[in-house]
């Protein structure tokens, strides 16, 4: 625990001890510089409050326009980006965001609308909506769309509170177990445990399949559902995917379906015909929303039948029926059993939904087939490319990412060494140390969108880490040298804990 | 296969490395039956076409800037935005980035989110922030998960005002379904005498946390000091809902002595988007660091003894701590958290006052000149910033109705709410209301009341 007496703001930094790359916004403010002018005030002046309400000071900083370029101009380019390069990091889908979206979320109809206009003044708006949420449904093979989830968790926490109200409304009030394979991101378990429910751990086999005596022996009438990601997190089809569905069914249980690996599956196999009774969509993923260094994200969710009346509200439907000539009108219902509202207003409208109904339009059916035809055959390439060098644990054809072990025998270089040393290859590295089940995990995602060049270089370049572990361990295990950064002290920020700023000394009274 | 950058030739030698003859091989795993639907869409467009028809859809709606002149606000907010915020923004190395887990090589999204958090707390008074959370709606659902958690959940009830946000109240509701939470102070007092003053008797010993806004929802001011110290009496936690541009004119809620400061970040340069993206900030008092959600990101030195800044106290988040996690929160909001620290950059000290004090006097100038006209008046006599509640006496559907038809989108109509408010509009006035809209306001509200 960090000594609450301390301040968690950082203190002056010490320059004979530490290099400064970049001074923060704070370090950078010069008292009575000024970035953006405002208009003067029009109208007949007010007294303020009391000043009793008011605040004597506003330590901000104080700099003019081109010192606040600079500034995070500098910034960005201490970024690895898509737009820079390969970023082949597993479950995360860094697919090219094509550019033609950032211009489609940004017309001034967009943009410039208010989330409680009169629904008869934003009905291009609510016609995106209802056009998307009838693409997801299509896509995906469900009855129903929310497109109000933030992010993929967020419509994973939807899911399971849709399962709950499901099993409630039908007076079945003993299930309290949600069963999650020993694969899954950590972001099922913590979804299910924000809902106070049990999470009952189920093996994989020695195929990477859901261990199906481990799961009848897990499937009673206490079981709320199973939360599965197909493919999984080590990129593989569970090859018995019909029967865990049925076991699941068989109890009473509902089956969750978590998307993030969405973009292998289009127009391949519909996670509805399947039998998922619930999926989130991420649509930072699967649909090229940009991943903004951390979000925004979007996270829609689709349900089967007999489930869409619990979706939250509002939904975008039609509220009058159109004519001829004469489209019809858009509006907001609400589903019979609703959960409730999940956020403040509709969604991630501008950043989410504007761009993936632009990808999707671009696409059509057979360009939706191709991207993930194309992401399968790109993992599938770099998977046969590597698996001589590198072991693969579960080793068949892979979907649309492959999980290898980053260890060698007689060496200790560990998978971390090895994602750092990429760096010095100009590549960002794969996920490491996920999926849990997989000793030095390296889970390796290329995406559709990458050429076979950046394929082969990014394998010889691993190829060649391997050699390197090898010949000169220290190398490797010391990497990266050719980066900005260094390796960074993550013990120290946990210890000393510095959240904020130093601010200049009188700072506040410039 | 507009983005794919593989040519036939290309795939054709892949397909022979991997060893299988085509594409359609590699999915031999997946059920015959089901294997490549036909999908029911519309035919692929072209970039030019695309265009097209979201320009179409797009121009399908009214715009508050070159269609309606706005005074709807009730938690999203008409302000103008720098140029400069959405140059940077546009940057391919900001957005196209992935969360920076690989802190060598994202040192710039690190920086500029240990910016947003120093900023974030400069302008809420609070000790720490975390890289934030979806919208200010769900910040202030997290806030009751943290009371919660901190009390290890032997307090099970939380006191939240009538005049918080109702979406904010709603989205409370359904984060706690599942927790047998007991959620109090929704409906107990008639609104239109409803104080702060009356919230402590609902505060009890088994409160975990207390909720309020501020301004309130109708835009009201309101020293919470008092509440505040009624709240900590009884040992529970207080969390402040906080409009972020109002903070820059008015006393800082941590001075209150607030326990958690949360908000919608979308004031501060973000457009409305028709509701979002926007970032919930959420800030508290270092000693609940630990049981905070989110991502945090800290100051630490590399290897080359350079200062730099990694996320840090992960064994709190999901990915760690999986189901024994307080929160599932993964993905945030960190662009907008980047657009509202570029936004509060430019503005600086002196440019976010300028924009609240133009808020407020723009606000009570319409304010005065509104309750001049015969049959309107003000509801509430209290201090307010840039939002009032205006009694038009008649349904606020038709008056906006009639305002709409003047090219003015008039106030949100509180009766959908609050039944003891029907026939009351909440009106926002921002820097972007001119003294001629206002009048203009003025003028067609004054022909409905003759009418």
């Amino acid at each position: 625990m960090i000594d609450v007496s301390t301040s968690l703001n950082a203190s002056a930094p010490d320059q004979t001890k530490v290099k400064i790359v970049e001074p923060t916004i704070f370090e950078l403010s010069s008292s009575g510089r000024v970035g953006v002018t405002m208009p003067a005030s029009d109208v007949p002046e007010t007294a303020l409050p009391p000043e009793h309400l008011l605040r004597p000071d506003l330590p901000l900083p104080e700099l003019a326009e081109v010192d606040v370029v600079r500034h995070y101009m500098h910034l960005s380019s201490f970024n690895y980006s898509v737009d820079t390069g390969f970023y082949p990091l597993g479950s995360c889908t860094m697919k090219y965001n094509p550019k033609i979206n950032e211009d489609t979320c940004r017309l001034p109809g967009f943009l410039y609308t208010h989330p409680l206009q009169p629904i008869e003044t934003v009905q291009g708006n609510l016609a995106l909506m209802y056009q998307l949420q009838e693409w997801l449904k299509e896509i995906s093979g469900f009855a129903g769309v929310t497109l109000q989830p933030a992010a993929g968790a967020h419509g994973e926490f939807t899911g399971v509170l849709i399962m709950r109200a499901y099993h409630k409304s039908r007076g079945d009030h003993k299930r309290v177990k949600m069963l999650i394979p020993d694969s899954a991101h950590g972001t099922n378990p913590a979804s299910s445990g924000m809902m106070g429910l049990q999470v009952v751990q189920i093996p994989s086999d020695s195929r990477g399949n859901v261990d199906l005596k481990a799961l009848e022996a897990a499937c009673d009438d206490t079981v709320v559902g199973m939360m599965l990601t197909n493919p999984n997190t080590l990129g593989l089809f569970d090859e018995n995917i019909e029967k865990v569905i049925e076991l699941v069914h068989g109890c009473g249980g509902l089956m969750y379906g978590d998307g993030a690996n969405l973009n292998a599956l289009l127009g391949i196999v519909r996670p509805g015909d399947l039998g998922f009774d619930v999926m989130h969509f991420n649509l930072h993923k699967t649909f090229a929303v940009p991943h903004g260094g951390g979000g925004p994200g979007s996270g829609p969710v689709g349900v089967a039948a007999h489930l869409v009346d619990f979706l939250p509200e509002p939904l975008v439907g039609i509220i009058e029926e159109g004519e001829d000539d004469l489209p019809p009108l858009y509006g907001f219902v609400k589903p019979a059993k609703t959960i409730g509202r999940m956020k403040a207003f509709h969604g991630h409208f501008g950043g989410g939904l504007v761009r993936a109904f632009t990808y999707i339009a671009m696409h059509g059916p057979d360009g939706l087939k191709d991207i993930a035809q194309y992401a399968v055959l790109n993992a599938n390439y770099l998977q046969a490319r590597l698996r001589s060098t590198y072991r693969i644990p579960y080793d068949r054809t892979c979907m649309h990412e492959f999980v290898a072990e980053g260890r060698f025998e007689g060496s200790d270089v560990r998978a971390l060494d090895i994602a750092k040393r990429l760096m010095d290859y100009n590549f960002h590295p794969p996920t490491n140390y996920f999926p849990l089940i997989v000793h030095e995990a390296l889970m390796i995602e290329p995406t559709e969108t990458e050429n076979k060049d950046t394929l082969d270089a990014f394998a010889d370049a691993l190829i060649k880490i391997a050699e390197e572990a090898k010949t000169q361990p220290e190398l490797v295990k010391s990497a990266p040298h050719t980066t900005k950064f260094g390796r960074m002290d993550e013990v120290k920020a946990a210890r000393e804990l510095v959240l904020c700023c130093w601010l200049p000394e009188n700072f506040s009274d410039q | 296969m507009t983005y794919i950058p593989i040519s036939p030739k290309e795939r054709d030698a892949m397909l022979a490395t991997i060893g299988v003859q085509s594409l359609d091989e590699l999915f031999d795993d997946v059920p015959a039956k089901h294997r490549f639907p036909k999908l029911d869409l519309p035919p692929a467009l072209t970039e030019m076409e695309a265009l097209d028809e979201l320009s179409g859809l797009a121009q399908a709606n009214e715009n508050v800037r070159s269609d309606l002149i706005s005074f709807l606000g009730a938690g999203m907010y008409n302000h103008y935005i720098p140029s400069v915020v959405d140059h940077i923004l546009r940057r391919g190395e900001f957005y196209t980035a992935y969360t920076p887990y690989q802190p060598e090589i994202s040192q710039g999204t690190l920086q500029a989110i240990f910016e947003y958090q120093s900023l974030m707390c400069a302008l809420t008074g609070m000790e720490v922030s975390n890289a934030s959370h979806y919208d200010g709606a769900t910040a202030a659902a997290e806030a009751v998960n943290m009371a919660f958690a901190q009390f290890r959940g032997k307090r099970r009830k939380v006191v939240v005002a009538p005049t918080v946000h109702p979406q904010y109240r709603a989205v409370i509701r359904t984060y706690t379904q599942g927790m047998d939470l007991q959620l109090a102070g929704d409906d107990q007092f008639p609104i239109t005498d409803y104080q702060p003053s009356d919230l402590p008797s609902l505060v009890d010993d088994n409160t975990c946390l207390v909720i309020v806004q501020y301004p309130d929802f109708f835009g009201r001011v309101y020293d919470y000091t008092k509440l505040v110290e009624a709240a900590h009496a009884k040992g529970a936690l207080v969390c402040i809902v906080a409009n972020p541009t109002a903070l820059a004119l008015f006393k800082t809620p941590a001075s209150m002595g607030a326990d958690i400061v949360v908000g919608d970040g979308q004031p501060l340069g973000i457009p409305m988007w028709y509701g979002g993206p926007s970032v919930g900030f959420f800030t508290t008092r270092k000693q609940y660091v630990h049981k905070m959600a989110g991502r945090l990101v800290g100051e630490t030195v590399d290897s080359k003894g350079q200062r730099s800044y990694v996320l840090t106290l992960t064994a709190r988040e999901q990915h760690i701590k999986r189901e024994r996690a307080t929160s599932n929160i993964c993905t945030n909001q960190g662009l907008i958290a980047l657009g509202t620290a570029v936004y509060l950059s430019l503005l600086g000290k002196k440019g976010l006052r300028q924009v609240a004090e133009l808020c407020y006097q723009k606000a009570h100038y319409a304010a005065a000149q509104l309750s001049k006209i015969e049959g309107m008046g003000l509801c509430f006599s209290e201090p307010f910033f840039h939002e009032f509640a205006l009694c038009v006496n008649r349904p606020v559907e038709e008056v906006n109705a009639h305002l709409l038809e003047h090219g003015i989108l008039g106030g949100y109509d509180l009766g959908q709410d609050y039944p003891a408010l029907k026939d009351h509009m909440l009106i926002a006035v921002t820097e972007m209301n001119t003294k001629e809209d206002i009048d203009t306001l003025v003028e067609v509200l004054s022909e409905v009341s003759h009418d």
